[in-house]
């Protein structure tokens, strides 16, 4: 479903991504753990097509992203949804109008059913009742779920989060995860997570990769990850100060 | 040999930047032949470059008119011919005052929360959003601010004039004792239509290049800077740019086309 092929980005002389490849079969969620600012969230733009490699190949369906025409590259983001780091709600329209925003845009629907499509997303996020709201009027945890209620109504086969827990306490994160889990199980989407959001995130994906100095350092099921005896791998997850990796 | 180096550096970040202007201007002309048009988008810009500049432009207008009034009796009096004030308060105006002020109020007003706007749409990865449903921004955000500042800034411009006519006769007429129909009948025969016709094409230039500077500040913020530092910066540049290429595509179109 989703390829890499030895893909390579720098920006200026930082060569942040060093020739990464990995696979991610349909229906499969992949976990990309890693430090910060070690290329995660530039690796997951890449799939979406919103940055072009210097080098390497993505395959969405076997479909070259970075060179497809504006019409196929619109055809292909059909059938992903992306949930950024802030949301990336338009702050200028309430909660009801930024989930109904892509169909209003995109679809012939009448109003009706819109407001059906939208309604359900919503109470599927846990979120009925919040519609008439503003994104600056919501918690960190409900501007996340707006999002993801924006994305599910395309209902979408591929997802990809970038740190959707980031900012929100233990336990509003945990019911993020639980909430991608729980439409996991239920669309069966293909999906990519960027998270620090460890050991939790092992519970719900399928895969783990570690991104670290610019490759893929260690790939696997979670138990592979956790019994790994690479010393790196060994420290991140542990979040131990003392190791391998320099934080200064 | 350093020096040359940096110097070198600069000209061909110039000339890049300049490029890169000019290729979003392009692939924003060319949006507005790729159908569907944002209508109700394009609606609520006009609304906000156009309507919501009116007040700021009757104050500059009326005020304009009124200094022209009180220096142009003054100093045509001085010769003797104040019967002259109507077209010294209204050719000025219409060929030159009208259209450089109404553009420099609407860069200062409108011009300047659009860069602001885009720019934070920009840093929020809104714009990333749009473009993932796949909607472009150039059809979604910088076609109807194009067009809406290219109907806006000529009625703009219209309304900047007759309020400045009229900030002169209450000066002219009203305050120093001019006759009305004096004020009226000498513009009217100094006036034609060619007047008319230079003042709105400039307008309409104006309001491309608001359009033009404003989105392009926004959707490339980072050129200026990273986060709010980053749009304040922009914001900034966008205003000054804008207002520089005002005056300057005023001279090089009067001096070349009329």
């Amino acid at each position: 479903m989703i390829q890499i092929q030895d893909l390579h980005k720098s920006f200026g002389d930082n060569e942040i991504i060093q020739g990464i490849s990995l696979d991610i079969n349909k229906g499969e969620v992949l976990a990309l753990i890693g430090g910060s600012g070690k290329g995660k969230s530039v690796l997951l733009k890449h799939v979406a097509g919103l940055l072009k490699p210097d080098k390497g190949r993505i395959l969405i369906n076997g479909k070259d992203i970075a060179r497809l025409r504006s019409g196929e590259l619109t055809q292909v983001r059909r059938h992903m949804g992306f949930l950024f780091q802030g949301g990336a709600l338009f702050d200028s329209m309430t909660v009801y109008d930024n989930v109904a925003f892509p169909l209003r845009e995109k679809t012939k629907m009448n109003e009706a059913e819109i407001r059906e499509k939208v309604l359900d997303s919503l109470a599927q996020v846990g979120l009925a009742g919040a519609e008439d709201r503003f994104p600056s009027q919501i918690s960190g945890g409900m501007v996340k779920r707006t999002a993801f209620a924006r994305e599910l109504v395309w209902h979408p086969e591929i997802m990809l989060f970038d740190e959707p827990t980031t900012g929100l306490d233990p336990i509003i994160g945990n019911s993020i995860l639980n909430l991608i889990n729980d439409l996991h199980k239920k669309y069966l989407f293909t999906g990519i997570i960027v998270t620090h959001e460890i050991p939790r995130i092992f519970d719900i994906v399928d895969k783990v990769a570690m991104l670290h100095d610019g490759v893929i350092l260690a790939e696997g099921t979670p138990h592979d990850i956790v019994t790994s005896d690479d010393p790196i791998v060994q420290q991140f997850i542990k979040g131990e100060i003392d190791g391998p990796i320099s934080y200064r | 040999m350093d020096m040359i180096r940096r110097l070198g550096g600069s000209v061909i970040l110039i000339v890049s930047r300049i490029g890169l202007m000019g290729l979003f201007l392009i692939k924003t002309v060319f949006y507005i032949f790729i159908p569907p048009l944002k209508f109700y988008r394009l609606l609520k810009q006009i609304r906000f470059i156009g309507a919501q500049s009116s007040f700021v432009i009757i104050l500059t207008g009326l005020f304009t008119g009124m200094v022209l009034g009180l220096q142009g009796f003054r100093i045509l009096e001085y010769f003797g011919s104040d019967a002259l004030l109507g077209p010294t308060v209204a050719l000025p105006l219409i060929k030159e005052m009208g259209p450089v002020l109404a553009a420099l109020m609407v860069t200062a007003r409108a011009g300047s929360a659009l860069t602001a706007e885009i720019g934070i749409m920009r840093i929020s990865e809104q714009i990333d959003a749009l473009e993932l449903m796949g909607l472009s921004p150039y059809r979604y955000l910088f076609v109807p601010n194009l067009l809406a500042a290219i109907i806006s800034l000529p009625l703009l411009t219209a309304f900047f004039d007759v309020i400045g006519i009229y900030g002169g006769y209450l000066v002219g007429v009203k305050l120093l004792g001019l006759g009305g129909g004096v004020y009226f009948g000498e513009m009217a025969t100094s006036v034609d239509m060619k007047d008319i016709t230079e003042g709105i094409f400039k307008s309409l230039s104006f309001g491309v290049i608001i359009a033009w500077v404003s989105c392009f500040k926004g959707f490339y913020v980072q050129l200026a800077g990273q986060g709010a530092e980053g749009v304040s910066k922009a914001t900034t540049q966008s205003v000054v740019l804008s207002a520089v290429l005002i005056l300057v595509w005023d001279y090089v179109m009067t001096s070349i086309f009329f």
